[in-house]
């Protein structure tokens, strides 16, 4: 496809004297769905946070659609077009499904509020019954789907995941992916890290493999689904 | 409990209420009014023991009989089902509030007509109070920093107003708006180095700021007047003075409106305008918590990491819930200093920031209406009851122990009116 929407040039990042990342480098493509699968304590959340600048890069550089955002704050990050879905949902337990997506147009303000919510009340059903529930009360499948909306609110035009399977039933973990292919066939860009390997590399056009810190492999889903090493470490064998 | 069985009493039950509630009495009176020190011995006197305890059992059956009808069922149910978190109503809900605030506006308006004097002064203070605990419920409430030095902000304010007479000559109505300012920037210097710490760490930060001022205000001698306290000049309307006399030749009130002097008028103009202040910021505050800004704080509140991770500016957001607080309490204080006609350190005691924090809690985090009724309870309250001060602290115990067990949240929950979006329009 296109130019690279989001590249990651050699970036290192440390949390005090530990280096989490070493020279990764990755690149996302316009439309397309990019998955980050790895074992615990890989690195993979460390480097989605690291895109909205927590924690900072401490050398290399993070370009989005030609500009370095290496150094730019978190808000200016969000405002210009990437959203994410934070590890272990996050949404805010104290609010309505219908606030908490309002809590998601912050970064472009609330002008196309209600159309969104239609929107995403459309691609989530589920949201819908419970517009008006407290966040807390709902199940963990109904708060995925909810911090999913939250992001894709602020019309973003790339999404970050983190870890939208964790902790949830096996259905429903199949019912998100449903959802998210659904959205990746919208022309969304979706960069999704997650452990469950399986179903990330089936929903993905390419993906990385990460092993202590650095990128071990890259491939299509297809090519990583069938390599043994990838078979071996992160999909059970089978 | 069936239909049935509701209209029957559960004798069983409530003799059973009765006799644990006996018990519990004996254990509690026995010793303290059981047993009466004469000098160096002690009665025992335990008729006044079985009266108070006889009186215990008695209110705990006819109570509990009376939780066994319908309308006892439902008031029981009313405080069970308080549940927690926040209640949100459709957005186009109409509260009650719409009846009670303008009959609230006109009582407050024909109060003075029959307050006298120490009553006047008695709603002064809760109102000043009410101030306190809507700027605290910002910081407190809605952005959860728990902030224990809030009466630095409050001396301020004061302060400003007694500083600002001694060396620049300004009068009320300059320091007014000066001394809001004054504390909005102290609570953004005190802002910025908290901005990384939450719970604990902040609470103690904060009561070290609070201590700071206050002993600012009491050590440095020849500018503050120390223990000693500063006097603070009496509020003008329009230049002119309340007094009997005016200062430097001018016409005092009375005599420009050509009424017989009355000392009450100084406190009736605080009280007015006051008032009128109370109403604008319970305006503003109510509009804010509809506001992008009021929602960004209570996001802040319930999950901090999610809020950045939507790339929102938590800098700004924290710093303007400090700002906003902390300048409603300046404002509180310059009413308190002209309302007291003096300041000093004293009044700005830890117990104060305690005092506020309690509003806060007890009227329920958050809410609004709570505060309002919180500050008026445990302001005015200790003043009707001087006769029993003695009991005070007791009193706001048990209160304190009451409310924790019945309404956990607060004594009004909190209901958030839902968010309707504005229309779209296609890109």
């Amino acid at each position: 496809m296109s130019a690279p929407i989001l590249e990651m040039k050699e970036i290192d990042v440390f949390y005090g004297p530990i280096q989490a990342l070493k020279k990764v480098s990755l690149h996302i493509d316009e439309g397309e769905t990019v998955s980050l699968i790895g074992s615990n304590g890989a690195g993979k959340s460390t480097l989605l946070m690291s895109i909205f600048g927590q924690p900072r890069a401490a050398s290399g550089q993070i370009v989005y659609r030609g500009t370095d955002i290496t150094h730019k704050s978190s808000h200016y990050i969000a405002s210009n077009g990437i959203a994410q879905s934070p590890e272990g949902r996050r949404v805010f337990p104290d609010m309505s499904v219908e606030e908490n997506l309002m809590m998601g147009t912050i970064p472009i303000g609330d002008k196309f509020a209600s159309e969104d919510m239609q929107r995403m009340f459309d691609l989530f059903p589920r949201l819908k019954e419970r517009r008006n529930q407290r966040a807390m009360t709902m199940s963990g499948g109904e708060q995925q789907m909810l911090a999913i909306a939250r992001a894709l609110m602020s019309r973003p035009k790339l999404l970050l995941l983190d870890e939208p399977s964790l902790g949830l039933a096996p259905i429903v973990v199949k019912q998100i992916f449903a959802t998210l292919r659904e959205l990746a066939q919208t022309g969304m860009t979706i960069f999704l890290v997650e452990q469950n390997a399986n179903h990330a590399l089936k929903l993905s056009d390419r993906a990385y493999v990460m092993v202590n810190g650095q990128i071990r492999l890259t491939g299509t889903g297809q090519e990583l689904l069938v390599n043994d090493e990838v078979r071996n470490a992160y999909l059970g064998g089978h | 409990m069936s239909a049935a069985k509701s209209t029957s009493f559960d004798l069983k039950r409530s003799l059973i209420d009765t006799i644990l509630a006996g018990l519990i009495s004996l254990i509690v009176f026995g010793p303290i009014v059981g047993v009466v020190l004469d000098g160096y011995s002690f009665n025992m006197e335990p008729t006044r023991v079985a009266w108070l305890v006889a009186g215990v059992m008695a209110g705990r059956f006819l109570l509990s009989l009376f939780l066994q009808t319908p309308k006892g069922q439902s008031i029981l149910q009313g405080f069970e089902g308080s549940g927690s978190g926040v209640h949100v109503l459709a957005p186009d809900y109409k509260s009650r509030l719409r009846w009670i605030i303008p009959a609230l506006i006109v009582i407050a308006i024909v109060f003075p007509f029959f307050a006298n004097k120490y009553l006047l002064t008695v709603v002064i203070l809760g109102l000043i109070y009410v101030l306190l605990g809507l700027g605290l419920n910002i910081v407190v409430g809605l952005a959860g920093l728990l902030d224990l030095g809030y009466v630095a902000f409050y001396a301020i304010g004061a302060y400003g107003l007694a500083l600002g007479y001694q060396y620049l000559g300004l009068g009320f109505w300059t320091v007014l708006p000066l001394a809001a300012i004054a504390a909005a920037l102290a609570g953004c210097i005190l802002g910025f180095p908290v901005l990384r710490m939450h719970g604990d760490y902040l609470a103690i930060v904060t009561l070290g700021f609070g201590e700071i001022i206050r002993l600012v205000l009491n050590n440095w001698l020849s500018f503050t007047g120390g223990p000693n306290g500063m006097p603070v000049p009496s509020p003008t309307f329009m230049g002119l003075e309340f007094g009997r006399r005016a200062k430097d030749g001018g016409v005092p009130f009375h005599e420009f409106f050509g009424i017989d002097y009355n000392p009450n008028v100084k406190f009736l103009f605080i009280y007015i305008v006051l008032f009128l202040v109370v109403l604008a910021v319970l305006y503003i505050k109510h509009r804010l918590t509809r506001m992008p800004v009021g929602r960004a704080w209570e996001a802040l509140r319930e999950d901090e990491i999610a809020c950045r991770s939507m790339g929102l500016n938590h800098v700004l957001v924290k710093l303007s819930a400090f700002t906003l607080g902390a300048s409603t309490a300046g404002l509180a204080g310059v009413f308190f200093a002209s309302y007291q006609g003096f300041v000093n350190p004293s009044s700005f005691t830890f117990f104060e920031s305690a005092l506020i924090l309690a509003i806060v809690v007890l009227g329920g985090m958050g809410s609004t209406v709570g505060v309002v009724i919180a500050a008026f309870v445990l302001t005015v309250a200790p003043e009707l009851l001087r006769s029993f001060s003695e009991y005070r602290v007791l009193l706001f115990g048990v209160l304190m122990v009451l409310m924790m067990i019945w309404r956990p949240r607060g004594l009004i929950r909190i209901s958030r009116t839902g968010v309707v979006p504005r229309k779209g329009v296609a890109p």
